[in-house]
């Protein structure tokens, strides 16, 4: 007859506390962790000059940064609550779909396989971008139709490759990818002349020459824009109060760029502005936040912990910082570019 | 019969069996092939030589001068790299007021390391040793207690986070291992076959798809939000590696250990866990460990792979360092060779000291 | 005659009740334990897996094979173009892992027999340098090797623009070695048939050779000989199919060398680096083998007057195998799960090509399940091949 000892009751017991484990996963409240924490825990690329980057002491910066920079304004009151956390591309979507970030603002490209099957939501378009080639001056290459047969050198884990491979049999271009694991690798091949030419978002390209050529007139970024490379951050799907406040912290920056407000008169306007819409932006009017889960000055927060859209792009890659990129596309709609903010009311 | 003694001529004296020339003689002319041998290798050794201290030596530069380096390129090596961006490849990011801790950190760890190499530590303290030298590295290096300030793991790198990596492992994957080996070994024909299942499915897959499996479905296996650090991840996957490697080795060891011992405890009464304990493992492990320190060797140069996953040990700190640098960028061969010569300090110095070790375990057993 | 006693009665049949104090009761016991929390971890893995890939929207299942890859190979095989599916790319990076495998495991393999053979050479030179060559390469981290190699080979090679010529057929830059490489046209058939043939015959020759010297004792040139119709078979072939020699040649364009055949820099560092680095290791294998071998056998080649190389071919070598083959598996396999770095340096293998369709597909669990598919299968199918060879040098006892 079996007699029970001790060891079996622990085994079953052991077995027991392994079944809470099967309990299904449910969608979690991100503001409330957030709150709880006291932190946004922001993903973000490991060193793009312009979007993100570290400076010596551990300080972040760029359009990216300052994106998650206010959001956490506005929803935790200050701009330095951020936790940051450097991806690269491959780890990116996995440390968003884990809960291992809140927030992901690393200059992704909002695309349908990313939006439908990796379990994200876009929220927004920060950047709207293009794919480009860069070729050394030295070659005398002026236009990617002359890139025939070349090598190129692409990071694995982005829309790059795939966006090579269409561009090179659209036109007959043949053209032999070398695809390297990681940023600093495909970087490396590129600089020592490995390939002829080095392919990824046109601002990339522009951050890459600006930190890392040793004089930028050694290289030549080549006009042809071959793809849309909207970028913006992303949230995980299933938790809509989370997407909405991201959503609408972008659309507010733009709208305030629209409607005048910037970071130094933002405490002017909320006391002396008579236009109703600034009043609903700023919140002296008509309490929006409250809709989003948040108070009423969330918006006027998050515009004097960084400035309107318009300024965030002058102060990291406008046509002033050492990436000098165009407004163009970037611009608001009314002054002919694509940056159309839904109103905020 | 009055003529006089006349000695034959005296013969020549036979040609010496030592001695410098005879040395030379023999093991560098032995014969016409090695002659010609002897005369190819050694124009090229002299020309390798003369190259590398012209390139080495005489004209490199030492002084961590850009500049300088640039125009000495070509002809001299540039060792001002390893001046400039030494301690942050040795160091990896860590906070550099904090470098002394990861200092203490290391020796902490290589302590237990070092007393295990020794026959005479080989006690049941030695467990202690372990414990207290793992928990003295963690506290050290994350901080947050006695004072001392919070470095989170993710600031981690260069040569403490490879021995970590590799102690770390091994102290988790050798009880594993042990496990493992017994049931590898059972009557019990599940039990054994899950053991040959375990052991053949790790052996079968490089480490690299391991490493990909913890970054990208761990966190899949757990609710959202409760995933564990990168660097948690990591050390389960090579643990998990480094275990099944040591179950073989340790199975090794066990089939030295003769059936009669096994047969002399069950014939006093000893249960299968206390004949294991008792009588068993100490014989089989005492056996076992050159192959556990070869194994050592091993792993320390394979956690150079976690630079694939955005770790960034001594591999991935150089590249790091000198990434994003153009003014150093052009001199990373330098910097290459000086963390392949910290390889090479430390694994040759312990395969020779394993094999110093071997030698000495085996001298009561040669007749 | 006296009374048979009466038979005894049979012995009392033994209780075959459940009781713990039974070995074989507590075995079972332990192995029902065992194996029900192994599957019930594994099932709470599953489950829990799938349960959050579909709460976040993570598609799953093979199906994502059948559709069009979406990405350019550098290196590709069977024609293999974008439009072709996920399938066909997986095929052309195990190619590529094959093909690197098996010439690193045939140079490994020669490299480091010379290096263990050359640790027992007369010459202290030879010595030394075969020494210095096995701790070098042994004891540093064979990425690190890898990266070197790389550095080597994209910094000071000269670039596409000027490369370095040949005899005008072999351009060598950093994209690579350019070498003029067949077009096969029909007639090339016959002369795979005629080498194909020619195998036959090889080994029916040495069949035969073999037995005229257990015969007679009389040695024909085996290898030799067997090379030798090799090359005659194949020419025949070749010249009926009506000798055509048609090469592609590599020639320069305006920014590169185009055409021919080409070896790109990340296959010459995997191929090299690995071939360099498994054939330290080879060495000690063959050295610890050949050492083995008793001073007995050696005293006896030197008496009956075999040379130094003849004694290692023909006494030596064939007992040390014995004892090189197992360890030579495990080299084997080594290189070929080592051949996986080539995700570092941009060689399009088997794991490079899983790493851009996890990227693309988002099916991070199915690929990671074929990587490891695949190396299974290799590993399994060479250490097959390894257990037939070294049943056949195994010692035949009674």
């Amino acid at each position: 007859m079996l007699k029970p000892s001790p060891k079996h009751w622990c085994a079953t017991a052991a077995l027991a506390a392994l079944a809470t484990l099967a309990l299904p996963a449910h969608a979690g409240k991100t503001l409330d962790a957030i709150k709880a924490r006291g932190q946004v825990v922001c993903g973000v690329n490991t060193g793009l000059a312009g979007f993100s980057q570290a400076d010596a002491s551990g300080g972040w910066s760029g359009l990216d940064v300052d994106i998650c920079k206010a959001i956490a304004a506005a929803t935790l009151g200050d701009a330095s609550k951020v936790k940051w956390v450097p991806l690269n591309a491959q780890q990116r979507f996995t440390a968003l779909q884990s809960g291992e970030i809140d927030i992901l603002s690393r200059n992704t490209t909002w695309t349908l396989t990313r939006d439908a099957s990796l379990g994200l939501t876009f929220t927004g378009v920060t950047y709207y971008d293009g794919q480009g080639f860069m070729v050394p001056t030295k070659s005398k290459i002026k236009s990617a139709k002359q890139l025939k047969g070349a090598t190129v050198c692409v990071q694995s884990g982005t829309t790059t490759e795939k966006n090579l491979t269409d561009y090179s049999k659209a036109n007959n271009l043949a053209l032999k990818p070398v695809v390297f694991e990681k940023l600093e690798a495909t970087n490396a091949a590129y600089f020592s002349g490995r390939c002829q030419a080095y392919t990824t978002d046109a601002s990339g390209l522009a951050s890459i020459r600006n930190k890392e050529a040793k004089s930028p007139d050694e290289h030549l970024i080549l006009p042809e824009l071959i793809s849309k490379e909207p970028l913006g951050p992303a949230v995980r799907r299933g938790d809509e109060e989370w997407a909405a406040i991201a959503r609408w912290v972008v659309f507010g920056l733009i709208e305030a760029e629209e409607y005048g407000v910037t970071q130094a008169n933002v405490d002017a306007m909320a006391k002396d502005s008579k236009d109703p819409v600034v009043g609903r932006l700023l919140g002296t009017t008509e309490d929006t936040g409250k809709l989003l889960g948040l108070d009423k000055d969330w918006l006027a927060r998050a515009i004097k912990a960084t400035g309107n859209y318009g300024e965030i792009f002058e102060k990291n890659v406008g046509p002033k910082t050492a990436l000098a990129l165009p407004r163009g596309s970037n611009q608001l709609w009314s002054k002919g570019g694509f940056m159309y903010a839904p109103p905020v009311r | 019969m009055g003529a006089a003694f006349t000695p034959i001529p005296a013969r020549p004296a036979p040609q010496r069996t030592t001695g410098a020339l005879a040395w030379v003689r023999k093991n560098l002319f032995a014969s016409i092939p090695n002659a010609i041998a002897t005369l190819l290798l050694g124009a090229f050794l002299a020309w390798l030589a003369f190259h590398f201290i012209r390139w080495g030596i005489v004209h490199a530069v030492g002084k961590p001068d850009a500049d300088l380096c640039q125009a000495a390129r070509g002809t001299g090596a540039c060792w001002g790299v390893i001046v400039e961006k030494g301690r942050f490849i040795l160091m990896g990011r860590y906070p550099s007021a904090e470098h002394w801790r990861a200092v203490l950190a290391v020796l902490a760890l290589l302590t237990p390391v070092i007393a295990s190499c020794s026959p005479r530590c080989w006690k049941p303290w030695l467990a202690l040793v372990w414990v207290a030298g793992i928990a003295a590295f963690f506290v050290l290096m994350l901080g947050g207690v006695f004072g001392l300030s919070r470095v989170p793991t993710d600031q981690w790198g260069g040569l403490p986070l490879t021995l970590m990596l590799t102690v770390l492992s091994m102290a988790m994957a050798f009880p594993i291992a042990v496990v493992v080996a017994l049931g590898r070994r059972s009557t019990m024909p599940a039990i054994r076959s899950l053991c040959i299942v375990y052991i053949e499915l790790i052996r079968g897959v490089p480490l690299i798809s391991l490493l990909f499996m913890a970054s990208f479905m761990f966190p899949l296996f757990l609710p959202v939000g409760k995933s564990p650090d990168v660097l948690v991840r990591v050390i389960v996957g090579i643990t998990l590696f480094a275990a099944a490697y040591m179950a073989e080795i340790v199975r090794g060891g066990l089939q030295t250990v003769g059936k009669g011992q096994t047969e002399a405890a069950d014939s006093i009464g000893l249960g299968y866990w206390q004949a294991q304990r008792k009588i068993v493992l100490p014989q089989a492990l005492a056996a076992v460990v050159p192959g556990i320190m070869n194994n050592f060797i091993s792993l320390l140069k394979d956690t150079s792979l976690v630079t694939i996953v955005s770790l960034y040990e001594l591999t991935g700190a150089l590249s790091l360092a000198l990434g994003s640098d153009p003014n150093w960028r052009p001199f990373k061969i330098e910097a290459y060779f000086f963390i392949a010569a910290v390889y090479f300090a430390m694994c040759f110095s312990m395969s020779r000291y394993s094999l110093r070790l071997e030698k000495r375990l085996a001298r009561g057993s040669h007749r | 005659m006296s009374e048979l006693i009466p038979p005894r009665r049979a012995p009392a049949a033994r209780r075959q009740g459940l009781s713990w104090r039974s070995k074989r009761v507590r075995g079972w016991a332990y192995q029902l334990a065992a194996v029900s929390a192994i599957a019930f971890l594994a099932w709470l893995l599953v489950s829990s897996t799938l349960a959050n890939m579909r709460l976040r929207g993570i598609q799953s299942g093979f199906d994502f094979l059948l559709q069009p890859a979406g990405f350019d190979i550098g290196e590709p095989w069977f024609g293999y173009e974008s439009v072709n599916p996920y399938w066909k790319a997986f095929a052309v990076g195990v190619m590529n892992t094959l093909r690197v495998a098996v010439i690193g495991i045939v140079f490994s393999t020669l490299l480091g027999t010379a290096l263990g053979i050359g640790r027992f050479s007369r010459n202290v030179l030879v010595r030394g340098l075969c020494y210095c060559y096995v701790e070098l390469f042994r004891n540093v981290p064979v990425l690190l090797q890898l990266l070197v190699w790389y550095l080597a080979f994209t910094e000071y090679l000269p670039a596409p623009t000027e490369p370095l010529r040949a005899a005008g057929l072999f351009f060598v830059s950093k994209n690579g070695l350019s070498f003029p490489s067949p077009h096969w046209v029909p007639g090339h058939g016959l002369a795979v048939a005629g080498f194909l043939a020619g195998i036959g015959a090889a080994a029916l020759y040495l069949w035969f050779a073999k037995r005229r010297f257990e015969q007679t004792g009389q040695q024909l040139p085996a290898l030799l000989g067997a090379v030798a119709l090799l090359v005659a078979t194949t020419a025949l072939g070749l010249w009926a199919g009506g000798s055509p020699v048609e090469f592609e040649l590599p020639a320069m364009s305006e920014i590169q060398v185009e055409g021919g055949g080409s070896w790109t820099p990340e296959f010459l560092t995997v191929l090299l680096g690995l071939s360099f680095y498994t054939s330290a290791f080879i060495a000690e294998v063959v050295r610890a083998g050949i050492a083995s071998v008793p001073a007995g056998q050696h005293e006896a080649s030197a008496s009956l007057g075999l040379s130094r190389l003849r004694s290692m071919r023909l006494v030596v070598m064939p007992q040390a195998l014995r004892l090189i083959i197992p360890p030579l598996t495990n080299q084997y396999l080594n290189l070929t799960k080592n051949s996986s770095l080539a995700v570092a340096v941009g060689y399009p293998d088997v794991v490079s090509i899983a790493n851009t369709a996890i990227n693309q597909s988002g099916r991070a669990v199915e690929c990671i399940a074929i990587i490891m598919a695949v190396y299974l299968t290799t590993s399994l199918l060479t250490s097959a091949l390894m257990n037939w060879l070294d049943r056949r040098s195994a010692l035949k006892e009674r």
